[in-house]
């Protein structure tokens, strides 16, 4: 042995410290998100004990009379990740077609780069322009279009009734589909570059036309990335707060139409926080408590299928 | 000719057909991507720019009727905060992006800490702000008010920190393992090899990941609504309630006067600017550096 032996136990000690110490903050990350379900489960346990489980489906919410059910703002919320998950879909899946097949290579990197810069626009901003742009124009043009002729149907009628005030879920779920839109294509573009060329080559070899190739060879063979990246726009959809307190109309209570009113989870909790207390502050807990639960189960779920992606 | 007669067959002409159409569709749904993006910066900059004098920096918000005023106390309180946040993200998400790239590389606990920090990188902000809220409600003997600047830093430095993890772990991973063990074969110990070598060579990628961070965390509202909550006043004290741009905006925007409504136009204008500025220069070094 070369090395002194002092030399060496220098050396150890010090790389043990380093290691222990980035150990130490890599266990920090997993204790922040116990931390996170464990707390807001305290906060929520009043509301649990004097509600009883009923809070996950009564439709009550009244601060005077002590009365909290988290129906309404659980409806409001997978509404409106609905209407933006149905919306954003064709368009996300249109434009990662394009750019991975048939955009020339020059125009490929600035048409991604103007697509993601969509999703580094704050949510604040989203809501702004959505409440003082887009809301108008619904109220004005958008929804007595669609009520004069969808609205007209039987049965889906009337979803589509109400009045038109230009803020409500419908308009939620639109400005919801703009802010996924970058996510689910980032995901979609990134499994259909995984599709082998060969498999490509040969569907054109046999005289497919691109639209056939898409059809018959990228998307079977993404199906699993392409389902998992929807996931992850729903999960995102599910917890944005900003964008949609904006434009929801918050208000309590069920509503059959789409152009009402109504709330989400995170719109109830940004509107009242700072005025709660108490059992009012407990409640808000248990609706934050349902809203990172069922977000990171979505979001779990978009990881295992994205993830069984990548071993293929 | 055969060939002729194929072309002119009903089926074929069919397909082709459809196939324009569905491609037709495709530049259709980039039109939309590209139209929200132009519309929205174009309602910013038309509404902004009115609102764009240095008086913005230099005066405080102005109360309800007053003329004129500026965003100076909202902009210190957001840089305050934001800056204290980056510096308590920045060295725990590098390390912990150390662990899982250079030792941990596929143990469980890097699989499970590279999933949940994915989890916490899209979990909702709201609930991160109100668990830095419960952590100063509840005490633990951190000082400071469940209201305060240093809620609002801590709240914004758990959003902030999933994001370095993540790029500190994938820009690791791409350095490649020949210089590692060449560090390593000349008797450098293994620290020492982390510093000199896998940092030296990811700098490019990890301080592309903190400007991301950053662009993040400055336009975030929901969480400072539940823990800073905002200060109509100059304030620079950490440990009471702190102004910041994003919630003085949504105050302002939801407000029937004129003149606030100008100044929540010029406040989201500066941070959407400031964002894709952010967002399009780490782009660009990140080309530069391919």
């Amino acid at each position: 042995m070369s090395l002194s032996s002092t030399q060496t136990v220098r050396k150890s000690w010090l790389d043990s410290a380093f290691k222990n110490l980035t150990l130490v903050n890599a266990w920090l990350v997993l204790l922040i998100i116990i931390a996170i379900i464990g707390s807001l489960a305290y906060s929520a346990s009043d509301t649990f004990k004097t509600q009883g489980m009923a809070f996950l489906w009564r439709d009550a919410w009244d601060v005077g009379a002590n009365e909290y059910g988290a129906l309404g703002p659980i409806v409001g919320t997978l509404l409106t990740a609905g209407i933006a998950i149905v919306l954003a879909l064709p368009v996300s899946f249109g434009i990662a077609i394009f750019l991975t097949e048939l955009s020339p290579t020059w125009l490929r990197r600035p048409l991604a780069t103007a697509i993601e810069l969509l999703a580094a626009i704050p949510s604040i901003i989203y809501g702004m322009w959505g409440l003082f742009v887009l809301a108008p124009l619904f109220a004005k043009y958008v929804q007595p279009f669609l009520m004069a002729t969808i609205g007209k149907l039987p049965f889906i009628g009337q979803f589509f009734a109400a009045p038109v005030l230009g803020v409500g879920v419908f308009t939620a779920g639109v400005v919801l589909s703009i802010m996924i839109v970058p996510f689910i294509t980032a995901v979609l573009r990134d499994v259909f570059e995984l599709v082998p060329p060969m498999l490509k080559e040969s569907a054109y070899g046999l005289g497919g036309t691109t639209w056939e190739v898409v059809r018959h060879v990228v998307i079977p063979y993404t199906r699993i990335g392409a389902v998992g990246g929807t996931i992850l726009g729903l999960g995102r959809a599910l917890g944005e707060t900003m964008a949609v307190t904006f434009v929801i109309g918050n208000a309590h209570g069920l509503n059959t139409s789409l152009f009402a009113p109504g709330n989400s989870i995170a719109s109830t909790i940004a509107n009242e926080f700072a005025e709660a207390s108490d059992a009012h502050l407990s409640a808000l807990m248990a609706l934050a408590l349902v809203l990172f639960l069922i977000t990171t189960i979505v979001l779990s779920l978009a990881k295992l299928l994205l993830a069984r992606l990548d071993t293929k | 000719m055969q060939i002729q007669d194929f072309m002119n067959s009903s089926l074929y002409k069919r397909r082709q057909r459809i196939n324009a159409i569905m491609l037709t569709l495709t530049a259709v749904a980039v039109v939309i991507g590209l139209v929200w993006l132009v519309w929205i910066l174009w309602s910013l900059l038309s509404k902004g720019l009115p609102a764009l004098s240095v008086n913005l920096f230099t005066h405080n918000q102005p109360t309800m009727g007053e003329e004129g005023g500026g965003l100076k106390n909202a902009i210190v309180g957001s840089l305050m905060m934001v800056g204290t946040a980056t510096l308590i993200t920045t060295p725990v998400g590098i390390l912990a992006g150390t662990y899982l790239a250079e030792y941990g590389r596929n143990n469980t606990l890097t699989r499970v800490v590279r999933f949940v920090n994915d989890i916490l990188l899209s979990a909702p902000s709201i609930t991160i702000g109100m668990f830095a809220f419960i952590l100063f409600y509840f005490g633990l003997g951190l000082g400071g008010h469940a209201n305060s600047g240093w809620s609002g830093s801590i709240a914004l430095a758990i959003v902030m920190l999933p994001v370095v993890v993540r790029t500190t772990d994938d820009m690791l991973k791409l350095v490649p393992n020949g210089l590692r063990e060449a560090a390593v074969a000349l008797g450098c110990p293994y620290w020492k090899m982390i510093f000199m070598i896998c940092y030296r060579s990811a700098k490019t990628g990890m301080l592309t990941g903190l400007l991301l961070g950053i662009a993040r965390i400055f336009g975030e509202t929901a969480p400072l609504i539940v823990t800073a909550v905002g200060n109509n006043f100059f304030s620079t004290d950490m440990s009471q309630r702190m102004a910041s741009l994003p919630k003085v905006i949504l105050d302002f925007a939801m407000s029937p006067d004129d003149n606030w409504r100008t100044l929540a136009w010029g406040g989201a204008m500066l941070i959407t600017l400031f964002v894709l500025f952010i967002n399009i220069s780490t782009r660009a070094i990140a080309a530069r550096g391919k």
